[in-house]
């Protein structure tokens, strides 16, 4: 299967079948798939609730730069990205 | 969530996140190898709508999120779709575990409508002839329909088969019937010996040659068709020589609620003696899984025997299932007799032997000459 080409002006979205929500009961955003579950660490729920599919990667990433008041995200986004997309988590519409 | 309420609990333990709701135990098919307990017709009265909708709501207030509706066939129930939507308000994510029978359009729609996440549709057979012999029923075709319904609501398509001696040499048949369909994910679940399954046992062991055959057919099929279609696999445990972590330990993840509000650890864990599993008619779903002694019985590892409790592999799979512990050994605190390090191990090994006579593996079983017990109300209330 042809990999989706990746770049900071994509806009990934949770794929069908998934959904992201937060657990107050496990103090995490959780993702939930057909019969299970992924817990989520802080950051990566951070980039995925992120992922609506009309934000671009590039203007994510600095939304997550601005709300933590740090720099230099762009490339561990981009890794979780292609991480997700990998996973199927997250797809790059076309 | 800010309440605590139990406060001189240690090692609490965590939320029941799986629940599972057995709404009814009518089914309209009559599986040889279904885990429903033989003496279901003897159950009392099924919860009503209103209980059903508490017990979701209860649960989901503890930090339940997965859903399954399960049987019985669900879609029997007349309230399923009142069910669903509540579920769905709630937060889980909802899993719909059927035969498809009696799945139609006006039933799909709705089921959408109410917010329905992922649908399972069980397969018997790749043909209409073991299909519904296996099924007792006549149902090939109606899955076929229900099938293509499933991908025109945009469902993911997943396929549930149950493999067992009957039906194990047509693992390429029926992954060939899986992509003819279109399915996403196919899972070809080992039977299991539980209920209806543990009765008709004898007739339902493959041999350990038919397994590895079936393992090799699903590996080169894998590999052929890559990711357009997911295969599992779920090794069958009485070829294993370690038990499968079940249920990530009784009391741990799983919540069943049985159609009559039975509480139990497990799907099948209502035959274990000795032990009072509450009813959510009685009790809140709070009390039934912090509070009860069935609940807390198998909890940690004050429980277990030897070898379970000096074993190092302990933390991992739990001395393996208090059910199948029960129904080989008569002791469910006994190691799962799956495992090569319990003394009752060789009752596996010698069910396995007897799975190797003269005829196992043949390509074509003739399943006519096997006098199994179909699961059926009249059969549950008269032969067992």
């Amino acid at each position: 299967m042809n990999q989706p080409v990746i770049a900071a002006s994509s806009r990934p979205a949770v794929a069908r079948g998934f959904r992201l929500q937060w657990e107050a009961a496990q103090n995490a955003h959780v993702l939930l798939y057909p019969e299970g579950m992924i817990k989520l660490n802080t950051s990566a729920g951070e980039i995925l609730k992120r992922c609506d599919g009309a934000t671009s990667i590039a203007d994510i990433t600095a939304d997550l730069e601005r709300a933590f008041a740090t720099s230099n995200l762009s490339e561990d986004v981009m890794r979780f990205v292609n991480m997700a997309v990998e996973k199927q988590w997250l797809k790059i519409p076309s | 969530m800010a309440e605590n309420p139990v406060v001189n609990a240690p090692a609490r333990p965590g939320p029941p996140l799986w629940l599972l709701l057995e709404l009814t135990y009518r089914c309209p098919l009559h599986c040889a190898f279904c885990y429903n307990p033989t003496d279901f017709a003897r159950t009392a009265a099924e919860l009503g709508t209103d209980d059903w909708l508490r017990v979701l709501r209860e649960a989901r207030a503890l930090g339940a999120v997965q859903l399954g509706l399960s049987g019985g066939e669900p879609l029997t129930r007349d309230d399923l779709e009142p069910i669903v939507a509540e579920a769905h308000r709630l937060g889980f994510y909802t899993n719909l575990i059927t035969s498809g029978v009696g799945l139609d359009d006006a039933r799909l729609h709705a089921l959408k409508k109410a917010g329905l996440d992922h649908i399972q549709l069980s397969f018997q057979d790749s043909t209409r002839q073991m299909n519904d012999f296996l099924s007792s029923t006549r149902t090939f075709d109606l899955k076929s329909k229900v099938a293509a319904l499933i991908k025109q609501y945009d469902y993911p398509m997943v396929l549930n088969v149950v493999l067992h001696r009957l039906n194990i040499d047509h693992v390429e048949e029926i992954l060939d019937m899986a992509l003819r369909l279109g399915a996403d994910y196919v899972e070809l679940a080992n039977t299991q010996y539980y209920g209806w399954a543990w009765h008709n046992r004898e007739q339902l062991l493959p041999s350990r040659i038919q397994v590895e055959r079936a393992e090799q057919t699903m590996k080169r099929f894998r590999e052929r068709v890559g990711s357009r279609m997911q295969i599992y696999f779920v090794v069958p445990d009485y070829f294993e020589r370690r038990p499968k972590a079940c249920m990530n330990g009784l009391g741990s993840i799983f919540l069943t609620i049985a159609p009559d509000g039975t509480a139990l650890p497990c799907h099948a864990a209502r035959m274990l003696p000795g032990l009072e599993f509450p009813n959510v008619r009685g009790a809140s779903i709070e009390e039934i899984w912090y509070g009860s002694a069935s609940f807390n019985h198998f909890r940690g590892d004050a429980w277990m025997k030897e070898p379970c409790r000096s074993c190092p592999e302990k933390a991992r799979d739990f001395g393996g299932c208090r059910c199948q512990a029960y129904l080989l050994t008569g002791d469910a605190a006994n190691a799962d007799p799956v495992c090569d390090l319990s003394p009752h191990h060789h009752l596996v090994t010698e069910a396995v032997a007897r799975a190797e006579r003269p005829g196992a593996g043949a390509p074509r079983p003739r399943p006519e000459e096997k006098p199994l017990v179909f699961r059926s109300v009249r059969n549950s209330s008269i032969r067992m």
